[in-house]
């Protein structure tokens, strides 16, 4: 009874509480981060760090980095969708396209992208064309291996339900598999974000000018901790937005789901 | 049957079917013929490898026959058709439409659209007693809800034919009794042809004017047994001592196939 009664005091914390102990633990942490000898010096606390991107917004630099990493990561993350969704469809229904492309894919997913970036500088020249085009390769490989999956794995008996209802082959590609395969290209939408800021720093190691992941670097050579654990989380509340954004899209187009996907 | 002239539905002629497998050439049908008759109920039994589902996806024109060939209303099936009607066992609902939009979907693909579609979807669901569920996801119904719509979108279709498959497979014990007894009264009505398959002897017999007993490897029709109980049947039909009868010379050749099988 004991232990039944604990946990539903645990369980009565609504979510949304749980969420604010979670931040305050953390801030927690923060703060012995901060006064811990071995530590401080690569986390120095709140106060420091807000005045160090303060700084770094009356230099004129934060919005300037905010908005090249931004236009960087939306161009190769729009660009890698614009071309995984068509190269997913064929792959999934034409043979040989898919044993072609299938082992590159699987090849080239495995190396990370910082090895190839000199690669890239070398054929594009520097600034925003190969930031884009590191995103893009990076955005591209993830969403078109979920994608396949999901047209792939349209359920059989559905399109053979919507042939024998009398549907021809566009009402079969637009009524079954378009929709049956949303919910995959929404988890390539979401995984594909979070690839496309991961890279981001692989991405802005090509020579740019401004950007969050270029200015991390900058900084760190001039031993700035503040204003670079400031940008380190500027980058973390972008990836958790976007991820709440398209989960809540997620919600709303494929709530008819049986099983959601985490 | 003898001396009454019916029109002939569905024509089976010696369909031969064979698969391609990694361990070589798989013979699932072997010289089936049957002469299905229009306002017929027909059950087809046997144990599971026998290929009466191959047979099934066959007639429905989404498998083609090695040889041999299928003919609906004397023209050979070469695809599917909406005069051939089809009740898949796992129910086969879109799972991103609601319930009267599954209804709908039927309607649309015969080109009727808006709210005469609606209409007619409300009242196809009326049928099976599922107006309440209307705007429902598939994912918030049971089983046999979810099989009530897949066979009021059949319906909806309105095929000259309606083609199950093992439809009540999935339900528990109670809910298939109920939907037996509930098709059986949409067929009492309006006696549309039926082509039936079943692992369940009870079943094909309660439903059924004719039981078409199948073996399996390859599979063939082994016997056709006309069952005589009179409609209108209700579960009570299946203590009838006419009913047992005919249960134990199905049951007993079935079994002998699931043996076989075994081996």
């Amino acid at each position: 009874m004991e232990t039944k009664k604990k946990k539903s005091l645990a369980s009565r914390i609504p979510a949304r509480v749980w969420l604010l102990i979670s931040f305050a633990v953390a801030m927690g942490v923060w703060y012995l981060l901060s006064i811990i000898p071995q530590t401080s010096r690569g986390f120095p606390n709140v106060v420091v760090t807000i005045e160090g991107l303060i700084t770094m917004i009356q230099r004129g630099a934060f919005w300037q980095d905010l908005s090249s990493s931004l236009i960087s990561v939306f161009g190769g993350y729009a660009l890698g969708f614009v071309i995984a969704l068509p190269v997913a469809i064929l792959m999934a229904w034409y043979l040989p396209v898919r044993n072609i492309l299938n082992p590159w894919i699987q090849f080239i997913r495995n190396i990370p992208p910082l090895a190839y970036v000199p690669l890239i500088v070398i054929v594009s020249g520097v600034g925003r064309r190969p930031q884009i085009i590191v995103i893009t390769i990076a955005c591209f490989l993830t969403m078109c291996v979920t994608i396949y999956q999901g047209v792939v794995n349209v359920d059989e008996t559905l399109i053979k339900a919507a042939r024998v209802l009398g549907a021809k082959d566009r009402d079969i590609f637009v009524r079954v598999i378009a929709p049956a395969t949303l919910p995959f290209i929404l988890t390539a939408v979401r995984l594909g974000a979070s690839v496309a800021l991961t890279t981001l720093i692989a991405a802005e190691s090509t020579g740019a000018e401004a950007g969050l992941g270029m200015r991390i670097r900058a900084l760190a050579s001039l031993y700035e901790s503040a204003p670079m654990l400031a940008y380190v989380i500027v980058i973390g509340i972008i990836g958790i937005t976007l991820d709440n954004i398209i989960k809540l899209l997620e919600r709303k187009l494929t709530g008819w789901q049986e099983k959601r996907e985490i | 049957m003898a001396g009454e002239a019916r029109d002939l539905k569905l024509k089976i002629d010696n369909v031969r079917k064979v698969f391609h497998t990694r361990s070589g050439e798989m013979v699932a049908l072997n010289g089936v013929s049957l002469d299905i008759y229009e306002n017929e109920f027909i059950c087809v039994v046997g144990p599971s490898g026998c290929g009466k589902s191959t047979l099934l996806n066959i007639i429905a024109g989404l498998t083609d026959a090695t040889s041999g060939a299928v003919y609906c209303n004397g023209k050979a099936v070469t695809g599917t058709g909406t005069d051939r009607g089809v009740v898949f066992q796992q129910y086969a609902l879109f799972p991103w439409l609601t319930v009267k939009k599954n209804v709908m979907f039927a309607l649309e693909m015969k080109g009727i659209k808006g709210k005469q579609a609606q209409e007619l979807a409300m009242q196809y669901l009326a049928k099976v007693d599922l107006e309440k569920f209307a705007d429902h996801y598939p994912k918030e119904l049971s089983g046999g809800m979810k099989q009530r719509v897949a066979i009021a979108r059949a319906y909806a279709a309105d095929p000259e034919v309606l083609l199950m498959d093992e439809p009540f497979g999935a339900l528990d014990a109670q809910t298939r009794t109920q939907l037996q007894s509930e098709l059986l009264e949409t067929w009492e009505r309006d006696r549309k042809t039926c082509f039936f398959i079943t692992h369940d002897v009870d079943e094909a017999i309660i439903l059924s004017q004719r039981v078409v007993i199948m073996s399996a490897r390859p599979g063939r029709i082994k016997d056709i047994i006309d069952i005589d109980i009179p409609y209108p049947r209700t579960q009570e039909t299946k203590m009838t001592p006419r009913f047992l009868e005919l249960k134990n010379r199905i049951w007993s050749q079935v079994y002998q196939e699931y043996l076989e099988v075994r081996k």
